[in-house]
């Protein structure tokens, strides 16, 4: 969404950020970091597809299904449906709670319950996935489930899957890092300043080049979203209207300026290697008197003409 | 306990959260002083406490408990404290037919696998019996520390995948709360370490961080410490709030003030 599009919309630029978000379809990457972290984002974004009559899968790793929940009214809760790989995901209990097959049919499993109509799948979070399933095995799985084998053109917009994975940046290589965002249509990248969570929003729209916008935002209790204005730095310098240029020429210890004899001798001095005409006449005719050629050489401090002794330590 | 940290994190034995994980790290500073609080403030909080103290003998913790006024051994005879002693039963694991699971099982094996057994062990400790005594307030895990398993060969997944457990039963379950220590080696070479510091401060409700100060060693101020608040339970209260002091270890307290605010320098 440019500004321009978002001004012309009007109120309608409030939700803006959620909807572009979901607009595109495919895999939405949230990148967070212990400082400024993404579930909430993840949680808003899981709200407004509920609200708009899908259902939500959430495989749920990090936090429990009671948290999970927390902040979320009816209504959208009966369009949730929690997959808990929290309470047991590796069977180290002894009655067994796990789901069957582990990790990775859990998430394969995934992809047969969202059969029909639009649905949306939050994957909480991709990191643990990252860290017990080799790499190429989820990224491939990923793919799958995000349905991006087929064009965009043959699918229908009720088919439409939306798998939104949220990421712990520092948590991984940049290898692993660069094979999931590559997959990802929508790239959320979380920060902040002062305070104030902003999202650098990378969006990949198909045939069209890749779009990068930055959104200041804050998260209401109530998991809903509102768009706040970049944070003025208060630390910013003065602009140089107000601020006198300082000559720096002055007070110094040594003299820069030349007088006006000085100036002249220097103007009027001929440079070694330049070649002008004077010069080109010397070398053409030489000057009366000078039949055979001179050598002019002055003797540094250091310098021995003793042929004899030419390193000087005889002690003669 | 110290008293002045409790009114850093305005809260009191009696009225303690429950639930949480609180990570504890230090970094260029040994921030064992965060260990004998907690373990001080959960014992003088009527709670059952299991402590995995793999650094030091229980002896030493023994004596610093008793300087801030609690009996370790008093509380293990009455059931309150079980301590598994790292130093003592890593050698007990050589001598003990192979058959019987040990909680640290992964020193006999080549590849050191998961902490399944370990978990196992602190489930069995604080699992609620209701036997008709008078209950323990809530169950707590202090683990002292967690890099020390790091050193030991486990990798760093496995030991976030214990304390994901452990954060399952502990917290969630019987609404207990979890604490343990890490070490930030300030390393950029050393990547476990990190993902392991990162990967349970993004689990964590509390960290708090103990520093070296950057200009070198002090005798009135030891270090900084950073205390933040993540992932409050209630969805109402602020989130992530950060507070730094500076402190001094005495011998028998902690006494904590604001930044350059130290009495031996006002």
């Amino acid at each position: 969404v440019t500004p321009s599009e978002g001004v012309r919309r009007g109120t309608g630029r409030i939700l803006g950020m959620l909807e572009s978000l979901l607009a595109l379809g495919g895999l939405v990457l949230l990148r967070d970091s212990v400082e400024w972290e993404g579930r909430s984002l993840l949680k808003a974004l899981v709200k407004k597809s509920a609200l708009c009559g899908e259902q939500v899968h959430v495989l749920g790793c990090e936090v429990s299904e009671e948290e999970f929940r927390e902040g979320f009214d009816s209504s959208i809760n009966n369009r949730l449906v929690y997959h808990d790989l929290f309470r047991d995901p590796l069977s180290w209990s002894k009655p067994g709670k796990a789901l069957p097959g582990g990790p990775l049919e859990a998430l394969r499993a995934l992809d047969k319950r969202t059969g029909s109509g639009p649905a949306t799948i939050a994957l909480d979070s991709l990191s643990w996935l990252l860290h017990h399933l080799p790499c190429p095995i989820l990224c491939q799985t990923l793919h799958a489930l995000s349905r991006q084998d087929s064009c965009p053109g043959d699918t229908l917009p009720g088919e439409q899957v939306r798998v939104l994975g949220l990421l712990h940046e520092e948590l991984h290589g940049p290898g692993p890092l660069g094979a999931l965002s590559s997959l990802a249509q929508t790239e959320v990248t979380l920060s902040g300043t002062m305070g104030q969570a902003s999202a650098h929003i990378l969006y990949r729209r198909p045939r069209q080049r890749p779009t990068l916008q930055t959104q200041w935002f804050s998260i209401l209790p109530d998991f809903s979203l509102e768009l706040q204005v970049e944070p003025l730095l208060e630390s910013q310098p003065p602009s140089d209207l107000h601020t006198p240029s300082v000559d720096p020429t002055t007070h110094l210890t040594f003299n820069l300026h030349l007088s006006k004899k000085e100036r002249e001798a220097k103007d009027s001095l001929t440079l070694p290697f330049q070649f002008s005409s004077e010069k080109q006449q010397a070398l053409l005719r030489p000057g009366l008197g000078q039949a055979t050629s001179h050598i002019f050489y002055e003797p540094d401090a250091y310098d021995d003409l003793d042929q004899e002794d030419p390193d000087d330590d005889l002690d003669v | 306990m110290f008293p002045e940290l409790n009114n850093l994190l305005n809260t009191t034995p009696e009225g303690a959260e429950q639930g949480k994980l609180t990570l504890l790290c230090d970094a260029k500073t040994d921030g064992s002083f965060l260990v004998h609080h907690f373990l001080s403030f959960y014992l003088k909080a009527n709670c059952k406490v299991c402590f995995v103290a793999l650094v030091q003998s229980f002896s030493h913790y023994n004596m610093v408990g008793q300087k801030l006024g609690v009996s370790l051994t008093t509380a293990r005879e009455r059931g309150q404290l079980v301590v598994l002693e790292g130093l003592k039963s890593a050698v007990d694991i050589f001598f003990r037919p192979q058959e019987e699971p040990h909680p640290l099982q992964f020193l006999r094996e080549a590849n050191a696998g998961d902490l399944q057994p370990l978990y196992a062990f602190v489930r069995d400790a604080l699992e609620p019996v209701d036997c008709g005594e008078a209950a323990w307030r809530c169950p707590v895990l202090l683990v002292d520390d967690l890099s020390v398993l790091l050193s030991l060969g486990v990798g760093p997944v496995a030991v976030l995948d214990f304390v994901h457990y452990c954060r399952a039963t502990v917290c969630r379950e019987w609404k207990g709360n979890v604490v343990a220590l890490v070490h930030d080696s300030g390393d950029a070479e050393d990547e476990e370490s990190d993902v392991l510091l990162n990967g349970l401060s993004h689990q964590s409700h509390l960290i708090l961080r103990a520093e070296g100060l950057a200009t070198g060693f002090c005798k009135d101020v030891h270090g900084q410490l950073r205390i933040l608040w993540r992932r409050p339970l209630q969805p109402t209260t602020p989130r992530d709030r950060s507070l730094t002091y500076q402190y001094k270890i005495q011998d028998k307290s902690v006494s904590f003030f604001a930044k350059g605010m130290s009495p031996a320098v006002l």
